[in-house]
C-alpha cells in the first residue's frame, strides 16, 4: 500500500492507505474524524465537504492518495480551541441546523463561499449552495447564518 | 470500487510510458466523473495515472487571437481567470455553471472533453469557438474530435494536453440545467466571428454535441432575433428521457438559442 504524507487540521502525518480508499473513509475510519459525513455517496449532497488546500471539495469523490502532500481541513479543524469559527457561531446564533447531518458540509462550504465571494447577497448564497443538500429543508436559516457570518 | 495501482506522475513522458505498459490504465485528472464511475464498478482500470501534478498541463495562455488552456485546469480556474473573463467571458460563465462549487474545484477541462458526455458544457465551447485540441500525438479540430456519445477521436494512449479557443468578437452560452445534476438539458453556444456565426448545441442530440448548421446560416446572414425565431430544431434524433421528451427538449434548444442571440444584439 502506498504511503501518504498529509497534513490534516494542522497536523502532519505519514501513513499507509489502500489505493481505492476514499478520502472521506480515511478521515472517518482511520483518523476518527467523524464530523465529515457520508450522505449520498454519489457527489450530490455535500455532507462530505472538506477543504483541500483551502478549497471546498467532496471527500467522497476523491481518493485519499490524491491528498498526498496536501493540506486537508475538516470541520474539526476550523474552531480556534474553545472559540468557534465565526461561521459555526453564526449557525448557532441563527439556528442554521435542524437534524445537523448536513451541517459540517454546509459550514465547510460556507467558509469557502465567504472566502471566494465578497459582498455576498442572498441570491448568490443560494446559488453557491447548489452542491449541499439539507433533507430537513432548513435552507432559510442556513442562508441567514451564512449571510450573518459574511457580514461579521 | 475494485482496487488498482495508483501512479502519480510529473511529466507527459511518464504518462505515456505507464499507458503503454498497462492495457487497462486510465488517466485521473480531477476524477469527478471517473471516481463515481469506478465506485459503481462501471469502470475498473488496473492503473490510475494521476496527471494533476504535471506542471506543463497547468496553464492559461493568451495568444492574442486565441486562448490556450492546459488540460488539468479546473472549472473554477477557468471561471475565475482574468484572461478568460476578459477575452471570452462566455467561456468563464460556462465553467461557472458546471456542477457545483466543490465539483468545479476538482473537475478539469481536459477530463470533460475527453469524456464527451452528451450533456456536458465544454464540448459546445470547443465547437463554437473553432477549438483545436492538442494531444501528445497531434492537433485535432474540434469538429473532428467529438464523434458520438462518450466517443472522441482520441486513440489509445492519446492524451489531451491543451485546448486552443479562438477569441470571437462576442459570444454567449445559454443552458437549461437539469435542476438536480446541473448537466445541460439543452445548452446553446453562439459565437460571432468576422465572417461567420457558429452555433453548437449540447444536451439534446442522441449523438452528442453538434453544430446547428441551419441556425448558423440564418445568423451568419443576419444576427437577429427574427432570423433565430425562424429556425426550429427538429425533434428527430433528440434525446427523450424522464426529464424531457424529444419535442420538449428540441423546444428548449430553440429557447436557449433565442436567449443566447438576445445577449448578443
Amino acid at each position: 500500500m502506498p504511503t501518504v504524507n498529509i497534513n490534516v487540521n494542522g497536523q502532519d502525518l505519514s501513513t499507509e492507505v489502500e489505493e481505492r480508499q476514499l478520502l472521506v473513509h480515511f478521515l472517518r475510519d482511520d483518523m476518527d474524524l467523524t464530523g465529515t459525513h457520508v450522505g449520498c455517496d454519489t457527489s450530490q449532497c455535500g455532507a462530505c465537504v472538506v477543504h483541500l488546500e483551502g478549497k471546498a471539495v467532496k471527500s467522497c469523490t476523491m481518493l485519499a492518495v490524491q491528498a498526498n502532500g496536501k493540506n486537508i481541513t475538516t470541520i474539526e479543524g476550523v474552531a480556534d480551541g474553545d472559540n468557534l469559527h465565526p461561521v459555526q457561531e453564526a449557525f448557532r446564533d441563527h439556528h442554521g441546523l435542524q437534524c445537523g447531518f448536513c451541517t459540517p458540509g454546509m459550514i465547510m462550504a460556507a467558509i469557502d463561499i465567504i472566502n471566494r465571494k465578497p459582498n455576498l447577497d442572498e441570491k448568490t448564497v443560494r446559488e453557491e449552495l447548489e452542491g449541499n443538500l439539507c433533507r430537513c429543508t432548513g435552507y432559510q436559516n442556513i442562508v441567514k447564518s451564512i449571510l450573518a457570518a459574511a457580514n461579521k | 470500487m475494485y482496487n488498482f495501482i495508483y501512479e502519480k506522475v510529473n511529466t507527459i513522458e511518464e504518462v505515456e510510458k505507464l499507458l503503454n505498459e498497462s492495457e487497462e490504465a486510465k488517466i485521473l485528472a480531477g476524477g469527478q466523473t471517473l471516481i463515481p464511475t469506478m465506485k459503481q464498478r462501471l469502470a475498473s482500470p488496473s492503473t490510475l495515472v494521476d496527471i494533476s501534478g504535471v506542471e506543463e498541463l497547468n496553464f492559461i495562455n493568451d495568444n492574442g487571437n486565441s486562448l490556450t488552456i492546459g488540460s488539468t485546469i479546473t472549472h473554477h480556474e477557468v471561471s475565475s481567470s482574468d484572461i478568460v473573463i476578459n477575452k471570452i467571458p462566455s467561456l468563464a460563465s460556462l465553467a461557472e455553471g458546471i456542477g457545483d462549487p466543490h465539483v468545479r474545484n476538482m473537475g478539469t477541462i481536459g477530463g470533460s472533453i475527453a469524456n464527451n458526455d452528451p450533456t456536458a458544457d465544454y464540448p459546445t465551447a470547443c465547437l463554437s469557438l473553432n477549438a483545436k485540441i492538442k494531444t501528445n500525438k497531434r492537433e485535432i479540430n474540434a469538429e473532428d474530435f467529438f464523434i458520438g456519445l462518450f466517443e472522441t477521436a482520441l486513440e489509445e494512449n492519446e492524451i489531451v494536453l491543451s485546448i486552443e479557443f479562438n477569441i470571437p468578437k462576442k459570444s454567449s452560452y445559454m443552458k437549461f440545467p437539469n435542476p438536480a445534476s446541473r448537466y445541460a438539458m439543452a445548452g446553446v453556444y453562439v459565437s460571432v466571428f468576422d465572417d461567420t456565426v457558429n452555433v453548437a448545441v449540447t444536451g439534446a442530440s442522441e449523438n452528442g454535441v453538434f453544430k446547428w448548421i441551419e441556425m448558423e446560416e440564418a445568423l451568419s446572414d443576419n444576427l437577429s432575433l427574427e432570423n433565430a425565431k425562424n429556425i426550429k430544431l427538429s425533434s428527430e434524433g433528440v434525446m427523450s428521457d424522464i426529464h424531457a421528451d424529444s419535442a420538449y427538449r428540441a423546444n428548449l434548444v430553440d429557447v436557449m438559442a433565442l436567449r443566447a442571440v438576445e445577449n448578443l444584439i
